[in-house]
């Protein structure tokens, strides 16, 4: 894909984030598209090309009143969105659609018309995976850590810091769910869930949605908003089932999409003024940071841990507060894209001053799947 | 109220032969009668060449501890935290996931790289499942 030809033009949350007791999933779904749309300061008619996870197109589009010309119901997880950017951004360019909706939303704490989630017992994660007593991700996504901490030296106070980090940037950020002060004590003395990971290692589990707004960049211009183009793209899954990935000393999908998005975007890590790293849990930034070739996996945790990724650090990480600490519905790839478009517009409530590149890079699943996002705001 | 129970694997016809292998007191395998390549969970195809010969074999049995967690919450039905979910890599090359059994669950006793063997735990009259404990020896 040529880089910069796409940009966002519309990107909005719902009303409220947190718990929402007075909204199905569904309508959060058109709570986030509507906020879009007079971001964008479109109509609803102006929509051609619609993109979802979880629930189906037809279902977001008939409840919202869109007639698309192009879908994607790509559904891998919480980078799903991250995959709609570049799914959208090719579409656009290939003139298949014009403008293109993305909307994610989903009542993960107060599971008002939510989907169930289940495993068949005839699955392969149900023959070998379940009987094992996994129950939900915070059994399965830090199975790895223990091997990732023994072949890299990393410390539990390095995967704490994550965590104290996080939440210094929650703290600039009103609408994060957690903004108190931590300590690596507290977290450390958090009540464990699942060895070797404590309650403030592990994400929130909140209501809310998110949606984007993608038109070309030649477009772009006549929209109000400050355009935020697509740099570079790139994405990859690996398995649904975590005892099955190739290495737990760094993750496949993560080596595939991230160096794709870099390499298309024509930058260098120097580049890269702002980073977003999907956070579930305490270790994915330092998969990341790893696996996209910021620096070698054995320096990941001090690198956090000496504060180079705090406000006013050299590498601003997470700086909504993550989803350990801003918002975590259950697919947080959403609030990760618009943390970037936020940091790109130059409006988020922790700015990075002059920040000019964002690196959002997505989790789908237990490192199933990935997707990153190059933006700039410069063309 | 019956007690909640542990999830059961269903069989497919191409895992039947894995479970009818743990029923049997073994643990099968598959390997590529074209590449040699071993690998897990079962297919009746190799998924590194693509060939459809390949062979079920039993297995050593035999593995080390590759990495864990130890589950305190929320537990899954039929089982009483804590309990450590294991991903077991075998002399064969595969890895699995699995339980340790005839352990303490604990970070002081479950060390990264000891030494496994396979067990059979027998759930019902169709299901028996392979876990591991420390090798003897």
């Amino acid at each position: 894909m040529r880089r910069n030809q796409v940009a966002v033009v519309g990107a909005a949350e719902t009303t409220e984030l947190g718990v929402i007791p007075n909204a199905s999933q569904l309508q959060l779904h058109a709570d986030a598209a509507l906020n879009a749309i007079a971001d964008a300061g479109l109509k609803l008619s102006d929509i051609d090309g619609f993109a979802t996870a979880v629930e189906t197109p037809q279902q977001v589009c008939h409840y919202l009143g869109i007639k698309p010309t192009w879908v994607d119901g790509t559904s891998v997880g919480g980078c799903s969105f991250m995959l709609h950017v570049r799914h959208a951004a090719a579409a656009i360019e290939a003139g298949l659609c014009k403008t293109v909706l993305i909307t994610h939303a989903e009542s993960g704490k107060s599971m008002i018309g939510k989907l169930p989630r289940s495993i068949p017992a005839d699955s392969l994660q149900g023959q070998f995976e379940a009987p094992y007593g996994v129950y939900g991700p915070p059994s399965m996504f830090p199975i790895p850590v223990l091997r990732f901490m023994k072949t890299y030296g990393i410390t539990h106070e390095q995967l704490a810091s994550v965590a104290v980090i996080q939440r210094e940037w929650a703290a600039k950020n009103p609408r994060a769910t957690m903004k108190d002060p931590i300590t690596v004590a507290d977290v450390l003395n958090s009540r464990m869930i699942a060895y070797p990971f404590r309650l403030l290692q592990c994400c929130l589990v909140t209501d809310g949605g998110g949606a984007l707004i993608l038109t070309s960049a030649d477009r772009a211009r006549d929209f109000s908003r400050k355009p935020v183009y697509i740099m570079g793209t790139g994405e990859s899954v690996e398995t649904p089932m975590v005892s099955q990935m190739e290495t737990f000393n760094s993750s496949r999908a993560f080596k595939v999409a991230g160096p794709l998005a870099f390499r298309e975007a024509g930058i260098a890590h120097g580049d890269v003024d702002h980073l977003m790293i999907y956070d579930a849990f305490a270790h994915l930034p330092l998969f990341g940071l790893g696996d996209l070739g910021f620096m070698p996996y054995e320096e990941t945790g001090q690198f956090i841990a000496d504060g180079n990724t705090r406000p006013g650090g050299k590498l601003p990480l997470n700086t909504n507060g993550g989803g350990l600490s801003y918002m975590h519905s259950g697919m947080y790839g959403m609030y990760a894209l618009q943390e970037s478009v936020r940091q790109m517009r130059g409006i988020a409530p922790a700015q990075v001053p002059n920040a000019k590149i964002s690196v959002c890079h997505g989790v789908g699943g237990m490192f199933a799947a990935s997707g990153t996002i190059v933006f700039t705001n410069e063309r | 109220m019956a007690e909640p129970q542990r999830a059961r694997p269903k069989p497919t016809p191409e895992t039947q032969h894995f479970w009818d292998g743990a029923k049997a007191g073994e643990l099968r395998l598959q390997r590529c009668d074209a590449c040699a390549h071993v690998y897990f969970p079962p297919r009746p195809f190799c998924p590194s060449c693509a060939s459809r010969k390949v062979s079920i074999f039993k297995a050593s049995g035999k593995g080390f501890l590759y990495s864990y967690v130890i589950n305190h919450r929320p537990a899954a039905p039929g089982f009483t935290p804590p309990y450590a979910i294991a991903v077991v890599e075998l002399d064969e090359g595969p890895r699995m996931m699995s339980n340790i059994i005839d352990c303490p669950q604990t970070p002081e006793s479950l060390e990264l790289d000891m030494k496994l063997e396979v067990a059979f735990q027998e759930l019902d009259d169709k299901i028996t499942l392979p876990v591991f404990r420390p090798a003897k020896g």
